[in-house]
C-alpha cells in the first residue's frame, strides 16, 4: 500500500473542499472495498479523507412520503430500519443478502454504491484489465468469465457490479443525492448514477470529480410482495451469480431488477408488468454471454420465474 | 498522559498521533496512517489474540467490536479509530477466568486449531446481541417481527467466521448453550 | 481415562486469545517484517530487475533478488515436499507467483511498498497449465493390475465406463504460513507455522548451508494445516536468509494470496473408472485410471488411483496413473490426499453401477465387501466397513431414500439421498517420546510431534496420565520443537497414533526402572520417586517405521467409514444445499472422544466442500490462479453446514499397535464427497461427473420451466 496523508472531516462541505483540494485525494467512509482495493495496490490515493464523523447517518421521512437515507447510515441499520423493513423490504433483503454481518457494520450507503467491480481479473494486477489502466485490455474477455455480465457488455469490459443493494435501490426507483466541491447539491435518479463499460471502463459512475455522496432517496412506498433472490454456490457470504429484485403485485412483476449481470444494476422497465412468461426474454434482449457464462441466462429466467413463484 | 502507554516501537515516518482504547485501556502511539486496526493490535499493542487470517474482509478471524459492533479489523485503518471503545479476546477473559462463551467453547470442543477462534467468540457476542436488538438476518423469515434466537439464525450470522478446521456443528453449540437455546 | 471426552487443555489459551503463535511470539524483541514479491508471469525468466527504487523507501533494511541472494544449496529437480528448497537462487521462473524479490523493512507496510516498487522485465515462455487427454504422457505409473479387467468389462451384467474430473484443491488453513527467524550467535531460531519440525529443522539447514545442531524450530501452536504447513516454503528460508545477514529477528507471513502460489495444492485429476458386476450385484472387475497433474519442480502425486485397491472384492483389477507435467506449480499433500478426489468419483462411480443393476447403493457396498486385501491377499485388520454401513443406515433412516431419483420434493427442494464409503491408510512411522517424572509430582511429556488443532497436547497427557497412573492435571505436556525427541510430526493421520505408542512405552519404561528399585506394590508413585531418584527419572519410549514392524505385513491396515447425506437442491435455481448428514465410523481405539468426533465431523465438512465448493481455477493462458483467495475459493461457511453427526465405533485395532488406536484425520472426507455427490444425483437425476457440483453444471439437467 502506498503512503497517504490523512485527516478526518468534521462537515461535508470540509470533505469535498479537502478531496478537491489534492489531486489523487479520495474519501474513506467504512473502507471495505478501498482497502482491500489498496492492499493489493489498485487503488493508490495520496490522501485520505475520513467522512466517517460527518453525521449523514440518519434516515428520515421525506415530505413526498418517503425516506431520505445518510450517506454514512451503515447496512446493518438500514437493512433492521422498522420503515424500510415495513415499506422497501426488497432493500431490507438486498442488504442481508450481502457480505457478512462485520462488514455490514462498516460498509456505508453511499460506499455500498461505490463499490468496484469483484472481476478476478481487475483484483490481478499482474493481468491487464482496462478499468484498472485503460487501455491495457481485457483479461476477462478470452479468461475465466463464469461470473461476468451477460448484459450490457463491451469489448473493453464484461465485469459485472457486486453490489446487492444497489439492484434493490434501483428496483425502488431511488434518488443519489451528491453534493460539488462548491457545495452545490444535484440529484441523479438511481438508473442513470452506474454506467455501462463501453470504451471507459474506468468511469463506474456519473459522479463528477470531487463530488460526495451525501444520501439516497426513496421514493414513496409502492407496495407489493418484496422479493429479493441471491443465487449462489455458498449458502452464505458469497457474491451472487444472479440476483433478482422483484416486486410483485398483482401476480405481476411490477417491478423487476437484476443483479450479477452486467456492470450495473440491470432493470428494463419494459419487462415489467408484462405476461410472465415474456418477462424474461425482454429483460434478457441483447445478451452476450461467453460460453463460460451463458448458463445465467437460463439461471435468470428460471430464477424470475421462481420469484413469481414465489409471490403467488 | 498518566494513565496511559505507548507500545514503545520507533515511530515511522509520517506517523500521526493516535489515541485508542482497548479493552477498557488507554493507549498513545504514534502510527504510520496505513496500519490497519489489525496490525495496529498486534504489532503495536502486541494483543496478538485478535488474528489474521486473510486481511482483506473474507474470512473474519480478524473480528473486533468497536464501541460494541463487531467489524473485521483488517478493513479499518487504526486512524479511524480515534477514541473509539475496541474490545478484543483479550478483555474478555483471562485463561483463569474465562467468559462463559469462552468457557462453552472449551466444552463443545468448538475449535481445533484455535486460530479462527478469537474471532468467532466475538462475533458469537454480537450475534446474540444484534438478534436480542431485533435485527434481521438473511434467513430471519417475518422482517416485520423480532428474529427468532434460532441455530439457523446464529448459522447465517456466524457466516462471516470462516472455520477450516470446520468446528462449525461444535461452535452452533456452544452459543445454542450460551444463548440458552436447547440444541 | 484413554478415550475419555476430556477438554483441550490448551483450550483456555486458545479462548482467551493467550495462544502465541508463529507471529505471535515476541521473546526475540522486536522483528522486522519482510514480504515477497511474486513472478507475474507463469513461465520464463527475469531478465532485468532493478531494485533501487525499493531500496530508497523509509525502512528497507535489504533487497534480496537472485542477483544477490546468499549461497544456498543447490535446486533438486522434482523435490520431495521436505528437500532442500533453495529461494531467489535463479533467474528461471517455473510458476505463476513464484518468489522473485523479497524486502525487509521495518515494518510490513513499508516492506509491502517497497515490493511493489521493484521493476522486473520478464521473458515469457510458452508454458503447459491445461489438465486434459492431451497433457498426459503415455507412461503408466503405479499400476496395480490383477485378472484381466477387459474380459470382466465385457462379460460383466453391468458395467459403467465414466470419466471423473476433479479439480485443484488448496488447504489454505486459518493461520497464514507464517514464520519469524531469529539469528543470534551463531544460532538460528525458527518459530514457524509447521507439522513437521525435525524434518523442517534438517532441510533449513541443508537448504541455508548451516549445521543442523545450529538450527532450532518451533511450531508450539500451529492455526491449522492440513498438510500445507508439511513442505519447506520460501517463508521459512527468505527470512532466515535475512535474519542472518541483518542479526535482527524477521518476521515473514504470506499474504492469503500467497498461499495460493507459495504453497502447493492437491493436483486436479481426470479419471476413468471402470466397474464390472454380475446381476446380482457382484463386482467382478475394477478399474480406475487417473491422469493427475504434476509439476517439474517437485516430487509429490496424489493417489487419486489407489483408493479402491482395498474397498470392495474383485477378481479382476487394474489401477494405475499417468503424469501430466503443467507448471501450475507444485502438489503437496492437502488432506485426504488420493481419498478426496479418489473416493469421490470412485463412490460415484459405485453409485451408478447401483442405479445400472437395480440395487440400493448400500446393499451393493455390503454384497462387495472383504475380509481380504484383494490385491495383497492378506487380512484387513478390523475391517468393519459393513458395520459402519449398517449403523449408518439404521441411525440416518436410510429405508425412506427416495427409490427413483428426482421423486421427492419439499417446497422447491428436490430432496435426495446418497452414502459413499471411506477408507484410509493407516500408518506408523519411528517417533521417540520422553517422559520424565520430578520429584514434585509433575510428569513431564516431550516430543516434537505438533498439535495442529489434532488434540496432540490433551491425548498427550490422557495417554501418560493412563498408563503412570496420575490424574491429568499433573501432566505437562511439551511439543513442536526440534530440540525434542523426535517423532514424524502431524501429517498422513500418523501423529496421535504414534506419539501415544512412544509415550505409552516411554512410560512403561519408567515404571520398569522404578520397579527395579521399589517393587510393583507401591501406592504413591511420586513418594517412589524422590525416594530412589532425587532429581527425577526419565525415558524415552519409542515406535518404529512400519516396514520394520510385522504386523504391517501380516495385515493390511486401514480405517474405515460410512457417510450418508440428505441435501436439497432448488429445482428453478440448482442450489444444493446440505439438510442432515451422519458419518459412522471405524477407526480403532479413539483415544478421546471430544476431539476424534470434533475431526471426523471437519472431515465430513471437507468432504461437502470437496463435492460443492472448492476448486481452484488456473488461467489457462499464464497459469495464474484466478480465483486465489477466500472471497472466490469458496469453503465452506456455517449456514453450510446444519444437522451433521458423527460416530466413531467402539474399536480397537491391536494389529495396528498395542493401543489399538489408528488414525482419524484424513477419514471422514472421501466417502463422504461422494456421499454428496450420490445425494445430488438421487435429488436430481443430474449426475455431475465434473466437480465441484455447481449451479452452472445441474441446470441443463434440472425439468424445463
Amino acid at each position: 500500500m502506498k503512503s497517504f496523508t490523512y485527516e478526518r472531516a468534521n462537515t461535508a462541505a470540509e470533505a469535498v473542499a479537502a478531496v478537491a483540494a489534492m489531486p489523487g485525494a479520495k474519501f474513506i467512509a467504512g473502507g471495505t472495498n478501498l482497502l482491500d482495493l489498496m492492499k493489493l495496490g489498485i487503488e493508490a490515493p495520496v490522501h485520505l479523507v475520513d467522512i466517517n464523523r460527518l453525521g449523514l447517518d440518519a434516515i428520515e421521512p421525506t415530505e413526498a412520503g418517503g425516506l431520505r437515507i445518510g450517506a454514512m447510515v451503515r447496512n446493518t441499520d438500514l437493512a433492521a430500519d422498522a420503515r424500510v423493513r415495513r415499506d422497501y423490504a426488497v432493500l431490507s433483503r438486498a442488504l442481508l443478502a450481502g457480505a457478512s454481518g462485520q462488514l455490514r457494520n462498516k460498509a456505508t450507503t453511499g460506499g455500498n454504491l461505490l463499490q468496484r467491480t469483484r472481476c478476478a481479473y481487475f483484483y490481478n494486477t499482474d493481468m491487464p484489465c482496462n478499468k484498472r489502466s485503460p487501455g491495457s485490455g481485457c483479461a476477462a474477455v478470452g479468461g475465466l468469465s463464469h461470473n461476468h455480465a451477460v448484459m450490457g457488455v463491451s469489448d473493453a469490459c464484461i465485469a459485472t457490479h457486486p453490489s446487492d443493494m444497489a439492484v434493490a435501490l434501483r428496483a425502488l426507483d431511488a434518488t443519489v443525492e451528491v453534493i460539488s466541491a462548491k457545495g452545490s447539491m444535484r440529484m441523479i435518479p438511481i438508473a442513470d448514477f452506474h454506467r455501462l463499460p463501453g470504451d471507459t471502463p474506468h468511469l463506474e459512475t456519473n459522479l463528477q470529480a470531487n463530488e460526495m455522496v451525501t444520501a439516497v432517496i426513496l421514493p414513496r412506498p409502492v407496495g407489493g410482495t418484496h422479493i429479493y433472490r441471491k443465487v449462489r454456490e455458498r449458502a452464505s457470504y458469497a457474491f451472487a451469480n444472479i440476483a433478482v429484485a422483484m416486486i410483485v403485485r398483482e401476480g405481476k412483476a411490477a417491478r423487476l431488477a437484476l443483479g450479477g449481470v452486467a456492470h450495473k444494476p440491470w432493470r428494463v422497465e419494459a419487462a415489467e408488468d408484462a405476461p410472465a412468461e415474456g418477462i424474461a426474454d425482454i429483460v434478457l434482449a441483447g445478451a452476450r454471454p461467453t460460453a463460460d457464462n451463458a448458463y445465467k441466462l437460463d439461471l435468470t429466467r428460471r430464477t424470475i420465474a421462481a420469484c413469481l413463484g414465489d409471490a403467488s | 498522559m498518566p494513565g496511559t502507554e505507548d507500545a514503545g516501537l520507533p515511530e515511522a515516518p509520517g506517523a500521526v498521533p493516535l489515541s485508542l482504547c482497548v479493552n477498557g485501556k488507554p493507549w498513545v502511539l504514534q502510527i504510520d496512517p496505513r496500519t490497519s486496526l489489525l496490525d495496529a493490535l498486534r504489532e503495536h499493542l502486541h494483543l496478538t489474540g485478535t488474528k489474521k487470517g486473510c486481511d482483506h474482509g473474507q474470512c473474519g478471524a480478524c473480528t473486533v467490536l468497536v464501541n460494541g459492533r463487531r467489524i473485521n479489523s483488517c478493513l479499518s485503518l487504526a486512524v479511524m479509530h480515534e477514541g473509539d471503545e475496541i474490545s478484543t479476546i483479550e478483555g474478555l477473559g483471562s485463561p483463569e477466568a474465562l467468559h462463559p462463551m469462552q468457557q462453552a467453547f472449551i466444552d463443545h470442543d468448538g475449535f481445533q486449531c484455535g486460530y479462527c477462534t478469537p474471532g468467532q467468540i466475538l462475533s458469537a457476542l454480537a450475534v446474540i446481541e444484534e438478534i436480542k436488538a431485533g435485527i434481521p438476518s438473511h434467513v430471519t423469515a417475518d422482517l416485520n417481527a423480532p428474529p427468532p434466537l434460532s441455530a439457523s439464525e446464529i448459522r447465517e450470522r456466524m457466516s462471516g467466521n470462516l472455520c477450516r478446521c470446520a468446528a462449525y456443528p461444535n461452535i452452533i453449540a456452544a452459543i445454542q448453550d450460551v444463548s440458552g437455546i436447547p440444541s | 481415562m484413554i478415550g475419555e471426552g476430556l477438554s483441550r487443555t490448551d483450550g483456555p489459551l486458545k479462548v482467551s486469545g493467550r495462544a502465541r503463535y508463529s507471529a505471535e511470539r515476541r521473546e526475540m524483541g522486536e522483528p522486522l517484517h519482510g514480504f515477497i514479491l511474486g513472478a507475474a508471469i507463469g513461465k520464463g525468466r527475469v531478465v532485468s530487475i532493478d531494485t533501487s527504487r525499493a531500496e530508497a523507501m523509509p525502512g528497507v533494511q535489504l533487497v534480496l533478488t537472485h542477483l544477490n541472494a546468499p549461497p544456498q544449496a543447490e535446486v533438486i529437480p522434482k523435490s520431495d515436499i521436505l528437500d532442500v528448497q533453495p529461494q531467489l537462487t535463479t533467474d528461471v521462473i517455473a510458476h505463476y507467483g513464484a518468489p522473485v524479490a523479497f524486502v525487509v523493512a521495518d515494518t510490513f507496510e513499508q516492506a509491502r511498498a517497497a515490493a511493489a516498487l521493484i521493476d522486473i522485465g520478464y521473458e515469457v515462455v510458452a508454458g503447459e497449465f491445461v489438465l486434459d487427454e492431451n497433457s498426459a504422457a503415455p507412461e503408466w505409473h503405479d499400476e496395480s493390475r490383477l485378472g484381466d479387467l477387459d474380459a470382466a468389462m465385457a462379460a460383466g451384467a453391468a458395467t459403467i465406463d465414466a470419466v471423473y474430473a476433479t479439480p485443484y484443491h488448496f488447504s489454505q488453513p486459518m493461520e497464514l504460513h507464517a514464520c519469524i527467524a531469529d539469528w543470534r550467535n551463531g544460532h538460528l531460531t525458527l518459530h514457524i507455522a509447521a507439522q513437521m519440525v525435525a524434518q523442517l529443522a534438517d532441510a533449513v539447514a541443508d537448504t541455508i548451508l548451516i549445521d543442523r545442531s545450529c538450527i532450532t524450530v518451533d511450531s508450539s501452536f500451529v492455526g491449522g494445516g492440513f498438510g500445507a504447513k508439511i513442505a519447506l516454503h520460501a517463508e521459512a528460508i527468505l527470512s532466515a536468509l535475512a535474519t542472518r545477514q541483518l542479526n535482527r529477528p524477521v518476521q515473514l507471513v504470506l499474504t492469503r494470496r500467497q498461499g495460493f502460489t507459495i504453497a502447493g495444492h492437491r493436483p486436479a485429476s481426470i479419471s476413468r473408472v471402470r466397474l464390472a458386476a454380475t446381476r446380482e450385484g457382484q463386482l467382478t472387475g475394477i478399474g480406475h485410471d487417473a491422469n493427475i497433474q504434476v509439476s517439474p519442480e517437485g516430487n509429490w502425486k496424489e493417489g487419486v488411483a489407489t483408493v479402491a485397491r482395498a474397498l470392495y472384492a474383485a477378481p479382476n483389477r487394474l489401477t494405475r496413473t499417468r503424469h501430466s507435467e503443467l507448471d501450475t506449480g507444485v502438489c503437496e499433500p492437502v488432506r485426504g490426499p488420493g481419498e478426496v478426489p479418489g473416493l469421490m468419483v470412485f463412490e460415484s462411480a459405485l453409485d451408478e453401477l447401483a442405479e445400472k443393476l437395480g440395487i440400493d447403493p448400500l446393499e451393493l457396498r455390503i454384497r462387495n465387501d472383504t475380509a481380504i486385501d484383494p490385491e495383497k491377499h492378506r487380512p484387513l485388520s478390523g475391517r468393519r466397513l459393513v458395520e459402519c454401513l449398517r449403523e449408518g443406515a439404521a441411525r440416518f433412516g436410510w429405508d425412506q431414500r427416495p427409490k427413483t431419483p428426482a421423486s421427492r420434493r419439499d417446497g422447491r427442494w428436490l430432496i435426495g439421498y446418497g452414502v459413499g464409503s471411506s477408507i484410509r491408510g493407516h500408518y506408523q512411522t519411528t517417533a521417540e517420546a520422553r517422559v520424565r517424572l520430578d520429584p514434585d509430582g509433575q510428569v513431564i511429556v516431550q516430543t516434537d510431534m505438533t498439535d495442529i488443532g489434532t488434540g496432540t497436547y490433551t491425548i498427550a497427557a490422557q495417554v501418560a496420565a493412563a498408563a503412570l497412573g496420575v490424574p491429568v492435571g499433573q501432566v505437562r505436556v511439551e511439543l513442536a520443537r526440534s530440540n525434542l525427541p523426535r517423532g514424524n510430526g502431524a501429517g498422513g493421520s500418523w501423529g496421535s497414533g504414534n506419539t501415544s505408542v512412544a509415550i505409552d512405552r516411554a512410560c512403561q519404561a519408567l515404571r520398569e526402572k522404578l520397579g527395579r528399585v521399589a517393587g510393583t506394590g507401591y501406592n504413591d508413585l511420586f513418594a517412589e520417586v524422590r525416594r530412589h531418584f532425587p532429581t527425577g527419572i526419565e525415558a524415552v519410549g519409542s515406535t518404529r517405521g512400519m516396514d520394520d514392524e510385522p504386523s504391517y505385513e501380516n495385515f493390511s491396515i486401514f480405517t474405515y467409514g460410512a457417510t450418508f447425506t440428505e441435501v436439497g437442491v432448488d429445482i428453478m435455481t440448482g442450489e444444493t444445499r446440505i439438510r442432515r448428514m451422519l458419518g459412522v465410523f471405524s477407526a480403532g481405539r479413539i483415544l478421546n472422544a471430544k476431539t476424534a468426533r470434533s475431526q471426523l465431523l471437519g472431515g465430513m465438512i471437507w468432504g461437502i466442500s470437496a463435492a460443492l465448493h472448492e476448486a481452484a481455477h488456473v488461467d489457462p493462458r499464464n497459469g495464474a490462479w484466478v480465483n486465489g483467495d477466500f472471497a472466490e475459493y469458496l469453503v465452506p461457511t456455517h449456514a453450510d453446514v446444519p444437522q451433521i453427526e458423527a460416530i466413531a465405533l467402539d474399536d480397537f485395532d491391536g494389529a495396528a499397535n498395542h493401543l489399538g488406536s489408528k488414525g482419524i484425520g484424513e477419514l471422514g472426507s472421501g466417502g463422504t464427497a461422494g456421499s454428496v455427490a450420490n445425494a445430488v444425483y438421487n435429488a436430481t437425476g443430474v449426475r455431475v461427473r465434473d466437480f465441484p457440483i455447481t449451479i452452472s453444471k445441474l441446470l441443463p439437467g434440472l425439468p424445463k420451466i
